[in-house]
């Protein structure tokens, strides 16, 4: 049998429409808004102003903190502005504002397409570039790379895990990584092995990606200390905590990181860019992008520049369909609402995902009837009906002490109730209140 | 033994513990004697016992601790109870009170369904505060009222009410303690205590929006456009632009009513006032429509 976490998790619908579909280069927008607010953590701080010419990959934003990204320059082009957009966040935020002008790269980029497998830097070496090619994790959660490449004073890293996971549905930009830059991808394994020290990565897939397994263990092959783990299909595996439980069987402890028992994960698309970042001097400018949905003319993957707007790929893909009712930034489990179209493509933008007005809707909210079934597909082994009244009723306490902030806001718990209560809602607010309250008391 | 003799030996042994516990609780209670004053207990009489928090301690009784320990009570205010409850706080105490002016809520925002278009629909939960962590609102404006009912909620006084027509929270004045737990409720920080003003007429800003005038203004008919106009016919420097936003300071404000007069968006609400005297014809279409 295959492996697969031990606690709650849920299989909804793949929809995994776009699989076969090879990743397409999207022509360059005229106009690019890059926020400069694409990372877990401090936003970064422009360094150009209105009028300044700017290459590929040149800085345009500068990291403001240990948590915080650099961020670089998309397209070749004047700044038009620096001025507050809407974003993915619902919200008018800093961007840089950037018109294009034919593409000129930064020329210490190295845009040649031989894979270069030698490592030549020191593990202190790559970190940093890491850090300079503004790298982040590109599975959705967006915490930059180089903080998990430095382990805290006496912690330990034994094996990297890479995320091929993918467990979202509908979403194949992993997926189809692996089969096109698979090699590439591996090299950036290694990479991070050097960083972390270890000698031991295994590459984690889920069982609906043969094609993919297949590839990346007949490449796994040719290199050293590097396995995949073939895994039951099972969402929420692509959870750090997840995905440490099924492949090497540990349990990260409530309110640990997962270096406490030994592993760093790492996505499969943070690798590749890592290869870029380390072997080519290339920063992270682009990324692949599924656009999704059952009444898209043609699904598929795009290789886009950050700070696309998504109105771009949706006209690539045929054009936004007629019975619309709602698109999603990232999968239907985790992913959340736009409220605009010309919202920029993100370091985080995995996926944009149409759903047809007739899904799209949640069901009228009713009573809970106690069935239990959010406690037993929770893969945290919380209670969501319990949090969410806490929540509810502003118990934060209480919150605290049933671990409201353990959860991962995988969405199983509101996915699986019959009386469709928004309870991922009320615990994000509770996590939120919570996570305030915890942070004061240190301070 | 007799019957007699068992009741009698229960009656005696009982008799005999309870004296000696009661001993025991004598002294332990005059060893652990906590004093607290008896006027505490008085002055909590007093005070409404709403519970409301707007003196901005948690409970009446906690209030009337702080007003019996403190030499000078005279910042300190129950706006449930108002004047006459600290007055007569103030006599039985034998301290000054203070002369605080009555307040009220002011929900800052007028972005009704038709002066402000909506964009898209909100179908998470009903909770201004899960809405607001998920993104700006329904309208172009993330400033505006998100109208899910948060301060409602917060109410103790039944002193508001979502209104069905506009989508925005009403104010009952009447019923307003000013005890500002909409205030806290509220996400967007829409609600603000104003004072009361005499007759309970007052002007101000009904709008928050930040934005430059053209955004503000295209998200919102009645959006505050920074456009300086009212801060420029001000004649008491009560009206500061920050931000985009023009705020009316009601400390200075003289409730001259000129600054309704020139926004070009009618953002600046007058209340309570008398209507105000038949104009020139020739200002009439100037005036945009009021609701």
């Amino acid at each position: 049998m295959l492996k697969t976490f031990s606690l709650g998790g849920i299989h909804p619908a793949e929809n995994k429409l776009s699989a076969g579909s090879p990743v397409e280069v999207l022509p360059i927008p005229a106009v690019v808004s890059v926020p400069v607010s694409q990372h877990i953590g401090a936003p970064g701080e422009p360094v150009v102003k209105k009028g300044d010419a700017v290459k590929v990959g040149q800085l345009i934003a500068k990291t403001t903190g240990f948590v915080s990204s650099n961020i670089h320059s998309p397209v070749s082009g004047i700044v038009d502005k620096v001025d507050e957009i809407l974003d993915a966040s619902g919200y008018k935020r800093k961007a840089i504002i950037i018109k294009t002008d034919g593409d000129v790269w930064d020329e210490h980029i190295d845009l040649s397409p031989e894979l270069k497998r030698d490592i030549t830097l020191s593990a202190e070496e790559i970190v940093k570039r890491i850090g300079e090619a503004g790298i982040v994790g590109l599975g959705g959660a967006t915490f930059p790379a180089q903080v998990k490449l430095s382990p805290p004073p006496g912690k330990v890293c034994e094996v990297l895990i890479i995320n091929g996971v993918e467990c979202e549905p509908y979403l194949t930009s992993d997926h189809r990584l692996m089969l096109e830059k698979g090699e590439a991808m591996l090299v950036g394994v290694q990479i991070l092995m050097k960083a972390l020290n270890v000698n031991k990565a295994i590459i984690g897939i889920e069982n609906n990606k043969k094609d993919a397994i297949a590839h990346i263990e007949k490449l796994a092959a040719g290199f050293t200390g590097i396995t995949v783990q073939p895994l039951k299909v099972q969402y929420p595996q692509g959870g750090e905590k997840q995905l440490i439980d099924a492949c090497i069987n540990r349990q990260v402890p409530s309110g640990k990181l997962p270096i406490e028992v030994g592993a760093v994960v790492h996505n499969v698309g943070t690798a590749y860019a890592v290869y870029e970042a380390v072997q080519k001097n290339k920063p992270l400018v682009e990324r692949i992008v599924t656009l999704t949905g059952l009444s898209v003319k043609k699904p598929g993957n795009y290789l886009v520049r950050i700070g696309t707007p998504i109105s771009a790929i949706i006209e690539a893909a045929g054009g936004l369909p007629e019975d619309t009712g709602k698109i999603v930034g990232g999968g239907p489990m985790m992913g959340k609402a736009l409220t605009s179209i010309e919202v920029p493509v993100t370091k985080g933008t995995s996926g944009i995902l149409i759903l047809p007005k007739k899904i799209a809707s949640r069901g009228i909210v009713e009573n809970c009837i106690r069935c239990s079934k959010c406690v037993s597909v929770c893969a945290m082994g919380l209670s969501p009906y319990l949090l969410m009244t806490l929540a509810e009723k502003a118990i934060w306490d209480m919150a605290e002490e049933e671990k409201i902030m353990d959860c991962i806001e995988c969405g199983s718990c509101s996915y699986t109730c019959p009386s469709s209560r928004p309870l991922l809602d009320y615990i994000r607010l509770g996590k939120g209140k919570v996570g305030q309250i915890m942070r004061s008391r240190t301070k | 033994m007799t019957i007699m003799s068992v009741v009698l030996i229960t009656i005696v042994t009982l008799a005999g513990l309870g004296a000696i516990a009661a001993v025991i609780l004598y002294l332990a209670s005059k060893k652990f004697q906590v004093f607290e004053d008896p006027r505490i207990d008085q002055v909590e009489e007093i005070l409404p016992a709403t519970n409301c928090g707007g003196c901005g301690f948690p409970g009446c009784r906690a209030f009337a601790e702080a007003l019996v320990k403190s030499d000078d009570i005279s910042s300190m205010n129950c706006p449930v109870g108002g004047a006459d409850t600290m007055n007569k706080v103030a006599e039985m105490l034998g301290k000054e009170a203070g002369s605080a002016t009555p307040m009220v809520a002011v929900v800052r925002c007028n972005g009704t369904c038709e002066h402000r278009p909506k964009l898209n629909e909100y179908q998470g939960a009903t909770s201004c505060a899960v809405a607001a962590s998920l993104y700006g609102g329904e309208s172009g404006c993330s400033y505006g009222c998100l109208g899910l009912g948060d301060c409602v909620a917060a109410c103790k006084f039944d002193a508001m009410y979502m209104d069905e027509a506009t989508g925005l929270p009403v104010i009952i004045e009447d019923n307003c303690v000013a005890c500002g737990a909409c205030v806290t409720a509220c996400p967007k920080s829409i609600i603000e205590l104003r004072k009361k003003g005499p007759k309970g007429r007052r002007i101000f800003v009904s709008c928050i929006n930040k934005d430059k005038g053209a955004a503000a203004k295209k998200s919102c008919a009645v959006a505050c456009i920074g456009c300086s106009k009212c801060q420029k016919v001000c004649e008491f420097d009560a009206i500061t632009i920050e931000n985009n936003l023009a705020y009316i300071d009601y400390d200075k404000c003289k409730l001259c009513r000129k600054c309704p007069e020139v926004c070009p968006t009618n953002a600046i609400h007058e209340i309570n006032f008398p209507p105000r005297k038949p104009k020139v014809e020739k200002e009439e279409p100037a005036k945009a429509p009021v609701e």
